[in-house]
Order: structure tokens, then sequence, then C-alpha cells
């Protein structure tokens, strides 16, 4: 099996971090090598953050390059057309739909896109977005945007869907375990 | 077991299991989170340092108690360290030493992107170079072995992609903590010039057992196969090299100084063409040319600034990378910014407004220098704000200019090294205006424990320290307290702190509202009271937007992020902002 490469993007604070790590220890548990890597630090602070889960029987670099990307997952639109160049041709893009405005239009000195979602189209044509913050509120918490965007590609991924359940229930501490299969499911089914 | 874990917590683990007993260190990405794994594994003691010396200061005391013992921190810590470091290469060790230091190329987090390969070869010591998680497991393990045999501290050096990048790791054996005797060994461990010329001959001495070591250890491999490129690489580089060449022969190097002349000699020769892949630096290609070895691609095809890659390396070997589009052009950026609700926005609203020089430092308060704020004029190292501003003060004292310098300091950055620069402007008659934002927490790495926040690492009771105490006993007569959230009050301040002649010290207590969940009451927007005359966006809050309401553009507050700080609404001139 050649390398499947996921990028996952978003912004700092919305669990890009916990949506890899689930992503990478299922493909573990299922028996094959990962690697997973995203850059924190400064990324905190509501700046762009970007996770690379790469999954196959030998994995070298953690890193995905441009150009190379299976399926991009984004958990914002501003940031799936940022990172759309990391797709390969074919590749596959999830987004959430909700936006974020970056500090740079927060304070005025930039324009949020507002065709940002027919500049995804232009740039991927095998995008699809969903409204994964209203999946996660009716799924009871708001803040489950990641386990929403997690199940919403779950059927593209070479993982089994059972084996992410199981770690999503080994990983949740704050939040519920149900609240969080709640939310894989709902992003499943959108 | 097989877990898949990053670079840092295999460090951690491997610490552990390999008999440490001692642990100590200063936060610093992409560093910090090995020793904050191996206090979450509770098996060994650890501690956060005040700064990066004092943290390998005594880890060399816990190794001559003959403990194993490791040392965490950043590139540029080692530079605070350094001072300990080029003479503990000559004293050597009695329980095992190793250094951990995590260097960042490309600056995902960091001032400079140094190379800490240059250290090794400057201390003369040996280092460890791993290229994934389970090699940093191992080589903690190892690198204790060779620091015993060989009676000298190790260095193991990560990257930004090593530290945090997660990979599939087997847990070794445990292995008991063993403590050494605790020997008065004069000659060993005093270095007056007598003893310090003797050990530096050993230290010589020792480089040239390690040299043999290389030749022969299992750390550095040949990966032999197709000979018409081979590949001398070490770290993530080695990782980039396979995915770029998976059939070229490959020397992959995991003990990095010193370097196994005779065998990259060998290699060299057995190869077509003979390549170099090093991120950074060309410290590799530096010795290796001077060894008389040629090289056919190296550094002059890799650049020395930021990171290397799969593609970089396919470009440096002259063939072609993957076509892919670019990125799409002109949209907005999203650097980082101060959290909502955060202490440091109102403070540097009021800087931005009084365009006085902010001397700064490394922290979350250094976003004040980006945009639209821009409040922020120079930030060079930890504790530089204050020592800096004192010089600037003392040239404008004489080209005759009476603008007084503003240095802004966080508490840990203080307890790091500013303490020493507010010892100096005090001592040396200065004339500035320090402000120490006290959050209670080193904000910027994570939110770690620091002598201020009043408990340790593992999260037991600690003795907390008064700043203002500190700030008075250095020689300070003139301290304050202020409270950013309050605009008017802190403008106040910083203008009667800029009126008094000589050094004046304002402390803002507010605790970090990400570390302490701080919320208060959220905010909302009249509309019919906002103008749309956009004053309160340039505090760069992202909870603030503006929205099309009937003829123009206004300002709306997004309760999701809202965290209740009410500076906006202390800017805005119209009471357009109130409590929801």
């Amino acid at each position: 099996m050649n390398v499947f490469n996921i990028v996952i993007a978003g912004v700092g604070g919305q669990g890009v971090l916990l949506a890899s790590r689930v992503l990478a220890e299922s493909a573990l548990a299922c028996g094959m090598d990962v690697k997973q890597n995203e850059v924190h630090g400064m990324a905190q602070r509501g700046g762009s953050v970007i996770s690379f889960v790469r999954i196959g029987e030998r994995v070298y670099s953690p890193v995905v390059m441009p150009g190379s990307a299976d399926i991009l997952i984004s958990f914002e639109p501003l940031e799936a057309l940022r990172y759309s160049h990391y797709l390969k041709p074919g590749g596959k893009l999830v987004f959430n739909k909700v936006t974020i405005n970056p500090s740079t239009v927060a304070s005025g000195m930039a324009t949020y896109p507002a065709d940002v979602e027919e500049q995804i189209a232009r740039a991927c044509a095998d995008a699809h977005g969903i409204d994964a913050l209203a999946i996660a509120k009716e799924a009871g918490n708001a803040k489950a945007v990641n386990m929403v965007m997690v199940g919403s590609v779950m059927k593209h991924l070479p993982i089994d869907a059972q084996v992410v359940e199981g770690v999503v229930r080994e990983v949740s501490r704050d939040r519920g375990a149900d609240v969080n299969l709640k939310a894989l499911k709902g992003g499943a089914a959108a | 077991m097989k877990k898949i874990i990053s670079g840092n917590e295999a460090i951690a683990l491997s610490f552990g299991d390999s008999g440490g007993v001692f642990a100590s260190g200063y936060p610093g990405t992409p560093s910090t989170e090995t020793l904050e794994e191996v206090a979450r594994l509770g098996e060994v003691y650890c501690e956060w340092a005040p700064n990066e010396k004092v943290a390998l200061e005594s880890v060399i005391g816990a190794s001559i108690a003959g403990g194993r013992s490791l040392s965490t921190m950043k590139h540029v810590g080692v530079n605070v360290a350094a001072d300990a470091l080029m003479t503990l290469t000559y004293t050597g060790v009695n329980g095992g030493l190793i250094l951990m230091v995590a260097d960042d190329p490309g600056q995902h987090s960091s001032q400079n992107e140094q190379d800490s390969r240059n250290y090794a070869k400057f201390a003369k010591v040996p280092m460890l170079d791993p290229a994934d998680s389970q090699e940093a497991y191992d080589f903690v393990r190892v690198g204790f072995e060779i620091s015993e045999q060989f009676d000298t501290p190790l260095m193991l050096r990560t990257t930004t992609r090593i530290s945090h990048a997660k990979g599939v790791v087997v847990q070794g054996e445990k292995r008991a903590p063993k403590v050494g005797e605790w020997v008065k060994d004069v000659p060993k461990y005093v270095m007056l010039p007598n003893y310090g010329r003797i050990k530096h001959q050993l230290v010589e001495e020792r480089l040239l057992k390690l040299q043999s070591f290389a030749e022969t250890t299992p750390l550095n491999r040949v990966e032999m196969a197709d000979t018409d490129l081979g590949i001398l690489t070490s770290g993530i580089s080695y990782q980039h090299v396979k995915e770029a060449y998976p059939n070229a022969s490959v020397l992959k190097l995991g003990l990095v100084h010193p370097l196994p002349e005779r065998k990259i000699r060998e290699f060299a020769a057995s190869v077509k063409r003979f390549m170099i892949v090093e991120e950074m630096d060309g410290i590799f290609e530096e010795q290796i040319r001077a060894m008389g070895i040629r090289v056919d691609i190296g550094k002059d095809r890799i650049s020395y600034c930021g990171e290397v890659s799969e593609d970089i390396v396919r470009a440096a070997a002259g063939d072609a990378v993957t076509v892919c589009g670019a990125p799409v052009d002109g949209l907005p950026q999203r650097p980082p910014t101060f959290c909502p609700g955060c202490g440091h926005r109102g403070l540097f609203t009021i800087l931005s407004k009084l365009k006085v020089f902010v001397s700064g430092d490394i922290g979350c308060y250094t976003l004040g220098g980006l945009p639209p704020i821009s409040a922020m004029h120079s930030s060079i190292c930890m504790g530089a704000s204050i020592s800096a501003a004192h010089g600037m003060a003392k040239v404008n004292r004489i080209a005759g200019r009476t603008e007084k310098p503003v240095a802004v300091i966080g508490d840990s950055t203080f307890f790091h090294s500013g303490m020493t620069g507010l010892l100096s402007l005090a001592y040396n008659g200065g004339n500035a205006l320090v402000i120490i934002m006290d959050n209670r927490a080193t904000a910027m790495t994570g939110g770690q424990e620091n002598p201020g926040s009043g408990l340790v690492l593992e999260g037991e009771p600690a003795k907390q320290v008064d700043i203002t105490a500190i700030v008075k006993s250095l020689g300070i007569d003139h301290v304050a307290a202020i409270n950013s959230y309050n605009l008017e009050e802190t403008e106040a301040a910083i203008l009667k702190g800029l009126e008094t002649p000589g050094p004046y010290v304002l402390i803002d207590s507010n605790p970090c509202i990400l570390r302490y969940r701080v919320k208060k009451p959220l905010l909302s927007v009249d509309t019919e009271k906002c103008t749309g005359c956009r004053a309160c966006l340039k505090v760069t809050c992202v909870a603030l937007g503006l929205v099309p309401a009937g003829d123009r553009m206004k300002v709306q507050i997004d309760p999701n992020i809202c965290n209740g700080c009410g500076v906006c609404s202390q800017v805005c001139k119209f009471d357009a902002m109130s409590v929801a």
C-alpha cells in the first residue's frame, strides 16, 4: 500500500491536534505505520494550524508535500483555501463552512473573501462543505467540531470506522465520550 | 508494546526507562513537552529552573552526586547555559549527563534558527541526532552509556519535526535507577587553571577516542543500494532523503559529532555522486571538505535558511519535484495574536496610543509588535528588554533627547534574566520605565509553572516569590501596581512613570486567561450607537468583526469568542459596547 496523506487545517484552539491524534492512533490500531506532525507553539494564539497524518506500510517523513495530499480536512473555509494546494490532482476536500475571522480581518487590515466557497470549488473539484458547528451543538458541545470533522471523512480513509470509535472513546476526557461519539456519527452522516 | 508518541515524549519515557533520576530545564518551543512528560509519567524527579544555566548547573550537581540526569531546553537556551557547558566538558561527569537541545529550523516559534551542532563541535562533546521517535527513545539509552563510558556530557539534539512529530515506538526494558557514589575529587571538578590545563588535554584525547568509536558504532550506518547517488545525512533530513530517493545509498549519522572520517571516505569513494543533506549550517560539509573528500552536492544547492524537505532534496539532486497548484494568492493572513480577554491587549493599546519606544522581550507580549498595534520596537533575547532600555536611555541622555524608553517583560522572563538587567538599571543610575506583566505563568510555551505561580512542575505547592519585594530590593524606589484592563488608569500610571526621572517599575498582576481559564460577562454592540468608525478594531481582537448594518459596516462581537475583558468598550467613543 502506498502512503495515504491526510492534511488537517484549522485555527488554533479548534482541536486540530486532537483530531490528528485520533486518526494517527486509529491507523496504528489497524496495524499500519504512522507519522503525525503539526507545528504548535505560536499557533495556539488563534493562528493558522496545519497538521499532517501519513499512514501506510512504511512511512518515513512526517511532512506532507504540497501537491500530494489524498485528503484535506479543514475546520474553517479560509484555511481550506490556504492549504488547498496541498491536495494532489483528484484529491478530496471536506471543510467546515463556519468562518472564523483572522486577526488581520478583525483589526480591519484585510477583508474576509466573501466568495470563499466559490474559490474553494475552483481550487478543488471534489470539495464538500458541512456545518460542523451545528452538528457539534446538536451532539451536545460546540467544541466537538473536531470530532464532527473526523466523522465526515471516515468513509474516505483506509481506517476501520469501529477502530476510530474505540480511539475516540479512549481519548475523550473533559467532554463525555457520548458527545464525541454523537459528533463523530453526525459528521459521518453529513 | 507499540505506542505512537512524539520525539519529546519518547525522550521523557526513555529517561525514566534508562535509570534517570533528575531532570531540570526551562520551557522553550519545541523542547517544552519533554520535561512536562517526565512529570506526567511521575517516576522521576524533575523541575523547571528559572533559566537554562541554572537548569544545566543543577543537572551537573546531580551528575556529580552520581545520578543519571537530563537537562532540556530550546536552541537559544544553550546560549544561556553555554557558560556551564564549556567547562562541564572539562570536568566530565559521574552519573551520565544528557543535555537535550531542540532546534527550530524554519523559526516556527523562535527568534533565530541557530544550529546547535555548532555547540557540540565548540564544546568538543559527542552529539546524537535522532531521526524519529524510536531513535529519540533509543538514543537516550545509548547516550547515557556513551556519557559514562567516555566521561563526558552528551548533547541530544532534536529539531521541531523530531520533537513534535509522532511516530511508532517500541518501549525497551526498564532499567532501575542506579545512583553512584558522591565522591570528592578536586582535580576533576575544581577548574582552577592548573587542573583545567590537564583537563583540556584529556578533552582532546577523549575526542580522538570518540572518533574511533564513531567509526564502528551502529549509530552510524551505511544503507548500501544504488551507487549512482550516495547521500550522507542525519536527523529529520534522513526521512526526507528516504522519501525522495528510496533506492539511493545512504550514510546515516546518528552520532553527528565527532564524525567518522574513514567511514565517510569509504562511502564517498563507493558512489558516483556524493551528496550531503543537512538542515541549516554546512557543518558536515565543512569538515568533510577539510578531510579532502570530494562533495558533489551540498550547501551550494540547499539553503542555510529554513527546513529541508523531500522536494528540496530532489531539486538539489537535479530532479523534478511534484507538480502542484500554487498557493491561492491574496488571502488574509492568520498570524497568532493576543487571546480574546488577554491582559496584554489593554497595555499595548495604551503604549500604541502614547507612541513611546517599547523595548520588548520574549513572550506572548512580543505579539504587541505585530500590526496594527505595532507597539514594540526591539525584542532580542530573554531579559534584554530592561538592559537594552537602559542602554537606550544612556545614549538618549548623551544626545540630549528627553524621551524615556519603556521596557515590557513577563514574569517568567523577569525571573529568567530580567532581574540582573533591573539591578543594573538601579545600580548604574538608569532612566527607564519597566512594566512587568506578571500573569503567573510561562504563557507562550503553554502556561508552565514558574517561581511566581505558587506551584512546581509536578503540581505541588511551592514558595511563591514576591516580585514587588524583588524589585525594591534590587534598588528601585518607585514601584506601583497597574490593572491593564482599566485603560484610563493604566495610561495615567504610565504617564507618571514617564514623567518621574529615574527607574520606575509598574507591575500588572492579572493572571493569564488561558492558563487560569478566566471568563468574564460577555459584551455586545448596540448597533444604534455604533457609528462604524472602526476605532475598536485596532485593539486586534478576533471576537470583533464588521457586519452590514443599513448603509454601512458596523461592529459585532462574536459571543462564542468574546472573553468579556472590556478593552474594546473603553476604546469606543460612542459607548456602543456593554455587557450583554
